[in-house]
């Protein structure tokens, strides 16, 4: 590096991290948030004092969108490409921006000012358009927002200058149930925990001896949570559902130096918001969750915290910092946690670096190890080995939240609510064509129906055609199926509910979702990264009008392909959108592909007929071929 | 041990033995029974990207160079319902790079070319992407064309495991997934790979070629010209019960 150079060292970088490469995508995240981009200079450095080869660091680094090896401007303008901010009129206002401020979509402006372009969902869609500048969110993008940002940008004022509500996220929570409703004091779950594991229940020790004598056989320390978590039939918030309990309880049983617990808050599904909101009011639950949790996976030897925060999540991150620190000071975290003698925990958070298959839990251990995000192969499950071949637990921020709550309250308390599959509560995210988009918070099995009701959605104007149910990975459920309910025996949900009203176009609507999939595939299976890719090109082609019955049957053969042998849940799903449009709205594509029967007015042979005059030739070769 | 103590699993009706430790396709091909297969090589800890190994175990579809063998499975492989699956892969492979075999110098010799003979793969099918990758021509006795690569990672690890160098990369994401190589210029020609890297080994397609000796043998006369993959593999395989490393 050369002496002037004005920016902190790359050696400080590492060494505020011990040269411990596992957190190489924080040490590039870092550099670049004061640098702007990676120079190829950095990334040969970089390695260097990590001791990795160029080659490493550099792959490392081109895998994340939000991490540059080109030079991309002081300011960079990223709008959120989710359908629902297209619903709210993100293209014309990126229109407008780009015109306004002289630069075309996906290019460096020629004085190297700023560059605009796209980005996937940000989580802002109760509050859309959203945005990003220089990775901090900016909800609700209207043109005099940007004629505002445009004056900031052409000033060259710093970010940190631009007025606070440029930046102020709502959390527009709309319905509160058993968690968002929660009055737990810091420490209180922990305590229930560590109560409980006396033998105490979480009543004063004078309980004791008669709650002993009546349940004799009930379990002792961290073991005492653990059947409560499991009685609470509590499961997985982050989609698929599995077990709380039985996931705690394989990772409690299995070998290793340390057990992990990893907070899951990449959150990006797009159309889902609900952990962005849960860490900014809730946090403190958040982490009560995961020291519980580590209180029962610890097993009295080492555990270590993690939290994988959504790079579009980086406005959090100084409040978060801020929780932690209390929390610390609390002896929440730290040594001999309340003071439960050997009980050490604390947590860390990463940053992301935009890529939504880290959400995927072996995609995101790899990402916590400084690696690209690519989705382990399973067996082995992040349990047994998990973050650095240790046993793991990773959950959903609401999981965590849920945990806390059973631990104060026990699982007969949580089960109470809900259906019998689907034990407490749901957050969803509301978006889309709605008076009243936000949170909600509903016990499981509410319909469909209802959560419209809730959210104003086609009332007394256009009717609601469709709702997206758990984002583009979930199902696309049309009005005849309403009255189906939020629960893992009917309709699960990972928190997206985006409504859609009888003008949208659903082929429209499914093929951003495409574009989103072959936006986000990792890239490392044929099927997921070469099919991904094929179904952007053959929606668009469908779109442009020129789409025939061959390829609906081709993406057909895609489907089941990447179907059968994706490497991950994203390969598995990517194909969801589009099939459920076939199947549910077929007239959508359809009418696309009119072309198919459709007969030209325009007459070619007779149009030659000129020609065959000045040639004076009436034969078969004159005359295009024609039916009978 | 005895081949009659170990424990086993089906596969297409057959019984497998295996010693614990090694995944289906690993034991399959021990025991002489072909899975069809392209990112693996028997010498590396398996990657399972290509996803050509696909079989139904107990009825789910699963990658068998990765699952683990497990007494009791019941592996299905030699399906029409798999063989098209496969086929759809290596056309979609085909696709997604530039193979223009007979003017590309690992024709015969190449894995990928192979396996569409083998399985009968007749046209690409798809629309093909044909994507801007320009030739590494820099390094005096190395050409690296990486219209061909496949992403099979095999030369990453060969030198990074074997040559203890780390020469080559993977990186991007989805369909612009790529290959490169460590040096600030991009080029092979300043990194320190050697003619004699195991790298230069490994790559199952038309990648990484040695410069001047590329019709050495002639076409028609090649690996697969000879016999087909599905025959040349089984020879390739380690035929013996024992873990290979002791
Ligand atoms: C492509 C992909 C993306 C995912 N994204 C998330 C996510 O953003 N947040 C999340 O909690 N789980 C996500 N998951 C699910 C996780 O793999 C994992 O199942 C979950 O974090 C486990 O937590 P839970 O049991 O509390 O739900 C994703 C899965 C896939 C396949
Ligand atoms: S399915 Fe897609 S995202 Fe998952 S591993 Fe394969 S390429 Fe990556
Ligand atoms: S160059 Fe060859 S060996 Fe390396 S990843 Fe590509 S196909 Fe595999
Ligand atoms: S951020 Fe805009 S819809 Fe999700
Ligand atoms: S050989 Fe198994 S995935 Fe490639």
């Amino acid at each position: 590096m050369s002496r002037n150079d004005p920016y902190p060292s790359v050696d400080a970088v590492v060494e505020r991290y011990h040269a411990d490469a596992a957190y190489l995508v924080q040490m590039l995240r870092e550099i670049q948030e004061t640098r702007g981009w990676i120079a190829p200079p950095v990334v040969t450095e970089l390695a260097r004092t990590l001791g990795l080869s160029r080659a490493r660091v550099e792959g490392v680094a081109a895998f994340y969108s939000f991490l540059h090896l080109r030079p991309v401007g002081a300011y960079r303008v990223l709008f959120s490409d989710n359908v629902t901010d297209r619903m709210q009129g993100s293209e014309a206002l990126l229109a407008y921006l780009s015109e306004k401020l002289w630069v075309e979509k996906g290019k460096l402006s020629e004085d190297g000012l700023l560059s605009i372009d796209t980005t996937s969902c940000t989580g802002l869609c109760d509050q859309g358009p959203g945005l990003l500048v220089n990775g901090r969110a900016i909800p609700r993008a209207s043109r005099e927002r940007l004629d505002v940002i445009a004056a900031l940008i052409l000033d060259r004022q710093p970010l940190d200058q631009w007025p606070a509500e440029l930046f102020a996220v709502e959390d527009n929570i709309r319905r509160a149930d058993l968690l968002l409703g929660n009055r737990l004091a810091p420490g209180e779950a922990i305590r229930a925990a560590i109560l409980r594991g006396r033998g105490g229940q979480t009543e004063a020790a004078a309980n004791e001896r008669s709650w002993r004598e009546a349940n004799p056989a009930a379990a002792l320390g961290p073991a005492a949570t653990l059947e409560e978590i499991k009685r609470a039939n509590l499961r997985g918030r982050g989609g698929a559902g599995f077990g709380t309990g039985v996931k705690w309880e394989a990772c409690r049983n299995a070998p290793g130096e340390m057990h992990c617990v990893v907070c899951n808050a990449d959150e990006g599904e797009p159309g889902t918001f609900k952990d962005r909101v849960l860490l900014n009011r809730h946090a403190d639950l958040v982490c009560e969750g995961m020291t519980v949790c580590a209180y029962v996976i610890g097993g009295g030897g080492a555990t270590r915290g993690f939290i994988y925060l959504r790079g579009e999540y980086r406005h959090l991150l100084e409040p978060l910092e801020a929780v932690l620190a209390r929390r610390r000071a609390a002896g929440l975290l730290g040594r001999d946690i309340c003071g439960e003698p050997g009980f050490d925990f604390d947590i860390e958070i990463h940053v992301g670096a935009g890529a939504y298959v880290c959400g995927e839990e072996s995609a995101l251990i790899e990402s916590l190890e400084g690696k690209r995000g690519i989705p382990r192969s399973r067996p082995p499950y992040p349990v047994t080995h998990g973050y650095l071949g240790q046993p793991t637990v990773v959950n959903n921020v609401e999981t965590f939240c849920a945990a806390a709550l059973v631990a104060v309250h026990g699982g007969e308390w949580y089960r109470a609510v809900g259906t019998a599959k689907s034990a407490g509560t749901k957050l969803l995210s509301v978006s889309g064509d709605c008076e009243r988009p936000g949170i909600y918070e509903y016990p499981f099995g509410v319909t469909v129906r209802q959560v419209l009701e809730d959210c104003g959605a086609g009332v007394g104007k256009r009717a609601t055609q469709a709702v997206q149910v758990s984002g583009p990975s979930g199902t696309l459920i049309d009005a005849s199926e309403f009255d189906r309910r939020i629960a893992f025996e009917d309709l699960p949900s990972a928190g997206a509910f985006m409504v859609f009203d009888e003008t949208r176009d659903m082929f429209d609507v499914a093929r951003n979702f495409v574009h989103f999939f072959a936006h986000e595939s990792c890239g490392f299976c044929t099927p997921c990264r070469v099919g991904t890719a094929m179904m952007r090109n053959m929606v668009d082609k469908i779109h442009g009008g020129r789409g025939t019955q061959r390829d609906i049957d081709e993406m057909c053969q895609l489907s089941k392909a990447m179907h059968m042998a994706a490497h991950c849940g994203l390969g598995h799903t990517a194909c969801n959108p589009m099939q459920d449009v076939m199947k549910r709205f077929r007239p959508a594509i359809q009418r696309r592909l009119r072309r198919l029967e459709f007969a030209p007015a325009f007459d070619l042979d007779a149009a030659l007929a000129v020609g065959r005059r000045m040639t004076g030739r009436d034969d078969a070769g004159a005359h295009l071929e024609t039916e009978a | 041990m005895n081949e009659s103590d170990l424990p086993s699993f089906l596969l297409d009706g057959e019984e497998i033995p295996f010693t614990p430790g090694q995944t289906v396709i690993q034991a399959a091909l021990t025991a002489g029974h072909y899975i069809p297969h392209l990112c693996y090589h028997p010498e590396f800890v398996p990657h399972g990207s290509c996803k050509v190994c696909t079989v139904k175990a107990n009825g789910r579809p699963a990658a068998a160079c990765t699952l683990p063998a497990q007494a009791g499975l019941a592996v299905e492989s030699d399906t029409d319902e798999l063989n098209d699956l496969r086929r759809t892969l290596v056309q979609m492979l085909f696709a997604e790079g530039n193979h223009f075999c007979p003017s590309c110098e690992k024709s015969g010799n190449c894995m990928l070319q192979a396996l569409g003979y083998d399985l009968g793969v007749m046209t690409a099918g798809f629309r093909h992407f044909f994507p801007d990758r320009p030739v590494d021509a820099s390094h005096p006795d190395i050409l690296l064309d990486f219209n061909r690569c496949i992403f099979c990672k095999l030369c990453v690890r060969a030198s990074e495991e074997v040559d203890g160098k780390g020469v080559f990369s993977l990186t991007g994401r989805g369909i612009m997934r790529h290959l490169i190589v460590s040096a600030e210029s991009g080029r092979l020609a300043d990194t320190d790979i050697a003619l004699t890297d195991k790298a230069l080994e490994v790559c199952p397609v038309g990648v990484i070629l040695r410069k001047h000796v590329g019709f050495a043998v002639p076409i028609g006369r090649r690996r697969y010209d000879e016999r087909p993959i599905s025959a040349q593999a089984l020879d390739d395989a380690p035929r013996m019960m024992e873990p290979k490393h002791g």
